[in-house]
């Protein structure tokens, strides 16, 4: 329970800071949430190796969860970093705490629907990672935007959650448990239960973004606060997927033709329309949405496995994803923080204003793209040979073919900043210390990570037991 | 011998620091450092051959075969892997000395050959590249790093070939021969995974259970091996390039032929020896068949070239293939009994390395004294230039095999062993080697006898090249006197035993004989300032002289058949399809994408309720698809 607890008493401790600071002391209140976040990181950093399981069975430990823990919280850390810049505005100074509060709270519920033994247990987890992440997407809430995306997202997730919540007790009605132990072994594949697997299915295929529960993704992502937007795409999204891992293959396990099954459509679908939506946007945020939904889909070729190479892919693609990602949303944070702009077209000329942003924003797209040697090129190969290597043949051709669209938009964003002409391109200015520290690490990842082979190996020491 | 790494690395490092940090340096700084770290390769070198040969033999009578460093780089299976090391032995070794001693020659010699020029410290950078890329392929401990440095002696003799980049003829020339080699190492390559395959290893020492049961595809991969080193020892009739790479500057030809790259080839046979005799005779002997044919067809266009680095050129393919046909000769791993051209090809190499080096500097200094290649511009000579006068006259006796100089023993050597392998080979190679002494005499005469272009000399007076080019020809042919009565075959032999050199004496004075002859023959024609009986000659036999000067069309069969057959009937067609098929197949992938990318946008409504239906129809859909399907 380590991950919990320290999270815990980080919230309670920045809640009774927001509770009592007062004046000058309050300035102090983005150093100690990163200073606190980076100990949580820290003192997790090294899983224990013991597998065990606390409130009967409710809660389980299994090493890689920690891993997976500690990643999301890596990645929590640096989108506080980059939302520095844009807590000390006016407009939300006030409620720093709330941002702090609420941020770390879908976190703890994410960490705890990781290591869910119970589906009750698992859905209220799902629940406080849901709910807090509408009061963020609508933080900005006089912006019309922003509160329309809330609203969105909200109704959106409503609806997910009462499907999965419907499918949840179609399977205690036809197994007479929750027990994710328990369970495994009373399913057998009855109509019923194909209908109530792919409704539990809904509810995290909404979190992930996998078409065509990904509808809601493009308004909330634009509409939101730019950082948060980087949480929803990284943290959010990673969480679900691994917890949708660990449910399949512990759970529907008996069922494992019926989901590889959907999940083929799913990445098929959600890889190509994500590309093809991706093609066309001209926002950036809108943009990075749709790539995150494709992105979402090769996540999930390290899931279709099953096998314990699938674990560890899939786990190393969210750590290089988190890097290249977050440091892409930071980028563009930055850059609307500074000049306000967000369209591809503003982004025109950037090499010349800005030079260091637009070069870091190339690697970090091309990591993203799997241009080799950056990370990205390392992930997207482990996944592809997990998922090869399990048979699925064609599906992993189809990802290849489409990464050569990704490469297409992505490039795009290159060619605006480095080609296009512009007569008005964004000023030049100096981004802060936050900022820079965060997109320091995300390099450090995208440069390293797929260079560094100890880290997968590493990440592949603890991929059993589950 | 851990020491001997400085061999390889010194000439790196100081490549590293000439190509880095070069243009920030006066020329003489980079020379000097080219220079110095060579001299200590050279010393490091000399040193490795007496430490070597004077640890004395093993057991079984021979030297072993060291390896002081061997490191594991890329494993493939278990027994297959290829490393990164070092290996001594008697070839390897000698052949460190032979090397490091002609580029350290050839760095001192560029002080003033190069003097003024641009590029000054790219030069020496390169030149350190090309000597260490020959050193690695040396001292390789398997075929697949010998491979690497193969390639690397390749590409730096393609950037020094091209060393003058804005001259049309030099980049076609450097061009030239990258294609031609890099198009025959292909055969190399295949060779070397053959081998790899069956023989079930990289290194020399293949188990020998493993070479048994792999029966044909044995000489098959030595086979396509010797197509690599034919590339690289330019045998016909992939020798078109060796000639055209004059267009370097005239050190660098020196290196390339005298040391260096042409010698891989030879190098390659010799390493893989106890294969061929072992496994593959009947390759081996074809390797004696093509350099035979080389030797003459590259002897017979010597003989009327009238640029003088072409006669060089020509020569080296005509020695090189006297070495293959040495080694090639070759019937049992006895050097008693019919083992002796491996010795006597070996030797040859040490010997040839010295003079011609001695005869390509020479030329430079000719070159560099009359500003033309052509022997027009030249003859008379003599008094102008008196070292190089003499020292060249040292390397033509040497090569025309006139005692007591070098080339005498190593050549009587090979030809004795044609002679034991088969009468007519014999004759032939003496033949040739009556051929050689005629052209290098021709050669000699027209430079420093024979017609004087007084009006070219009256304008610009030619002079005696300066001390820093003249001490290497001196040094040359010091060694070139000498080198003949190195008791060779005390280092090297085919079985590796000790074998004590004896003249054949009858072999001895036919060859003698011969090249007095052909020496009096060209001397009776070339000497005097009017050459009727050379000119008379020519006239009669127009269409063959005209035939040997454009070197027997085999360029223009080339060029015939790469750009009439090949770029013509294949090339184009193939060009078209791309353009038209492929790309606009790419192009029509890319409308699609775009036309159902624009298609689907309006799913992307913005409003909710529709959100949900999607949603709700999407689960809908899976569930059907999993309970019908």
């Amino acid at each position: 329970m380590r991950p919990e607890l320290s999270l815990i008493a980080v919230i309670l401790l920045l809640f009774f800071f927001d509770l009592f600071a007062k004046g000058k002391a309050r300035d102090y209140f983005q150093p100690l949430a990163c200073v606190l976040m980076a100990v949580h990181v820290l003192v997790n950093v090294v899983p224990s190796r013991e597998a065990f399981s606390l409130f009967g069975s409710m809660y389980q430990y299994v090493p890689m969860m920690s891993i997976v823990k500690t990643v999301m919280a890596i990645g929590t850390l640096v989108v506080i970093l980059q939302a520095s810049n844009w807590l000390v505005g006016d407009d939300t100074r006030h409620k720093q705490g709330e941002f702090y509060v609420l941020l770390l709270s879908t976190l703890l519920g994410m960490n705890f629907m990781i290591s869910a033994g119970n589906f009750l247990m698992f859905f209220i987890a799902l629940e406080l990672a849901s709910v807090p992440m509408a009061c963020l997407v609508a933080f900005d809430k006089y912006k019309h935007h922003s509160a329309e995306a809330g609203a969105k997202y909200i109704l959106s997730a409503l609806f997910s959650s009462g499907l999965m919540l419907y499918g949840i007790s179609m399977l205690y009605g036809t197994t007479g448990t929750l027990y994710f132990d328990d369970m495994a072994a009373r399913l057998s594949g009855t109509p019923l239960q194909v209908m109530a697997l792919v409704f539990f299915f809904s509810g995290l295929g909404f979190k992930i973004s996998l078409v065509p529960f990904h509808l809601w993704t493009a308004d909330a992502y634009q509409g939101a606060p730019t950082t948060v937007t980087g949480y929803l795409s990284v943290v959010s999204k990673g969480a679900a997927a691994f917890t949708l891992m660990v449910i399949l293959m512990k759970v529907f396990a008996p069922m494992v033709a019926e989901w590889q099954t959907v999940l083929f459509w799913l990445i098929i679908a959600s890889i190509t329309i994500g590309n093809l939506f991706a093609i066309r946007q001209q926002n950036m945020k809108r943009f990075l949405a749709f790539s995150s939904i494709s992105q979402a889909g090769y996540v999930m070729l390290g899931v279709i496995g099953g096998n314990a190479m699938g674990m560890t892919s899939l786990v190393f693609y969210l750590l290089v994803y988190l890097a290249a990602n977050l440091a892409a949303f930071g980028i563009v944070n930055v850059i609307e923080r500074n000049s306000g702009k967000l369209d591809m077209d503003d982004y025109n000329g950037l090499y010349r204003t800005n030079p260091k942003l637009a070069f870091l924003m190339t690697l970090a797209l091309f990591s993203l793209a799997g241009i080799p040697p950056f990370a990205g090129f390392f992930s997207k190969f482990f996944i592809f040979m997990a998922a090869f290597s399990e048979g699925f043949h064609l599906l992993v051709v189809i990802a290849l073919l489409n990464t050569i669209i990704s490469l297409y938009y992505y490039l795009r964003v290159v060619k605006a900043m480095y080609i296009n002409p512009s007569d008005a391109p964004i000023a030049t200015f100096r981004s802060d210390g936050y900022t820079r520290l965060s997109l320091v690490l995300c390099m450090a990842g995208v440069l390293l990570l797929g260079i560094a082979s100890s880290v997968y190996d590493g990440i592949h020491l603890f991929s059993f037991g589950l | 011998m851990e020491y001997t790494i400085l061999i390889l690395l010194l000439p790196f490092l100081s490549f590293l620091v000439l190509g880095l940090a070069g243009m920030k340096m006066s020329n003489r700084l980079a020379g000097t450092i080219g220079t110095v770290v060579l001299g200590i390769v050279a010393v490091a070198s000399y040193y490795t051959a007496f430490d070597y040969f004077a640890a004395g033999r093993g057991a079984d009578g021979t030297f072993p075969t060291l390896m002081p460093y061997n490191a594991v780089w890329l494993p493939i299976s278990e027994s297959l892997h290829i490393d990164m090391g070092i290996l001594l032995d008697p070839i390897s070794v000698m052949m460190l000395v032979v090397i490091s001693t002609v580029s350290l020659m050839v760095h001192i010699y560029s002080f003033g050959y190069m003097k003024g020029e641009r590029g000054f410290q790219r030069y020496y950078a390169f030149l350190s590249l090309f000597t260490m890329s020959m050193l690695g392929l040396v001292v390789a401990t398997n075929i697949f790093q010998m491979y690497l440095f193969w390639e690397l002696v390749g590409v730096s003799s393609y950037l020094l070939i091209g060393f003058y980049y804005t001259k049309k003829e030099a980049i076609a020339a450097s061009k030239k021969a990258f294609i031609v080699t890099r198009f025959a190492d292909l055969g190399f390559l295949v060779g070397i995974l053959f081998y790899g395959y069956y023989a079930g290893t990289f290194t020399f020492t293949p188990q020998l259970q493993m070479l048994a049961s792999a029966g044909a595809m044995i000489p098959l991969a030595l086979g396509l091996m010797f197509i690599g080193g034919a590339g690289k020892s330019a045998m016909f009739p992939l020798h078109i390039w060796l000639p055209d790479a004059m267009e370097g500057p005239t050190p660098v030809s020196a290196l390339i032929h005298a040391a260096t790259m042409v010698v891989a080839g030879v190098y390659l046979v010799a390493r893989m020896f106890p294969l061929f005799i072992g496994y593959a005779p009947e390759v081996l002997h074809w390797v004696a068949y093509v350099g035979a044919f080389t030797a003459f067809y590259a002897a017979s266009v010597a003989c009327v070239q009238s640029d003088i680095k072409r006669v060089l050129a020509f020569s080296t393919i005509s020695q090189i293939g006297f070495m293959m046909v040495g080694l090639g000769v070759c019937t049992s791993a006895d050097p008693h009994d019919g083992g002796l051209g491996y010795m006597a090809g070996m030797f040859h190499l040490f010997t040839h390395a010295m003079f011609k080096a001695l005869l390509f500097l020479g030329a430079g200094c000719i070159i560099h004294a009359v500003h033309s290649n052509e022997m027009s511009a030249m003859g008379g000579l003599r008094k102008y230039m008196p070292v190089t006068h003499i020292t060249f006259l040292i390397a033509c006796l040497a090569i025309s095999g006139i005692p007591p100089f070098s080339g005498f023993f190593s050549k009587d050597e090979i030809l004795t062993a044609c002679f034991a392998f088969s009468p007519v080979m014999g004759w032939v190679m003496s033949f040739i080697a009556a051929m050689t002494a005629f052209y290098m005499f021709r050669l000699y005469y027209g430079i420093f006898w024979g017609r004087e272009n007084k009006e070219l000399h009256a304008r610009h007076v030619p002079h005696e090249a300066p001390l820093s080019m003249t001490v290497p020809l001196i040094f040359l042919a010091l060694v070139t006197c000498g080198a003949g009565f190195i008791p060779f075959g005390e280092f090297i032999s085919s079985n590796g035993q000790s074998y004590t050199i004896h003249l054949d004496s009858q072999v001895a004075i036919t060859s003698v004989c011969i090249a007095v002859v052909a020496i009096a023959v060209a001397t009776w024609m070339y000497l005097r300032e009017r050459q009727p009986v050379a000119d008379q000659l020519a006239k009669t036999f127009k269409g063959l002289h005209r035939a040997a000067y454009h070197r027997f069309y085999i360029d223009d069969i080339y060029q015939f058949v790469t750009h009439k057959v090949i770029f013509a009937c294949v090339s184009t067609p193939i060009a078209w399809f791309d353009r038209h098929v492929v790309d606009q197949f790419m192009n029509f992938l890319a409308w699609c994408t775009n036309a159902s990318s624009e298609e689907i946008r309006s799913w992307q409504s913005g409003n909710v309720q529709q959100y949900t239906r999607v949603f709700l129809g999407g689960v809908l859909v899976l569930v059907l698809v999993l309970l019908l399907i």
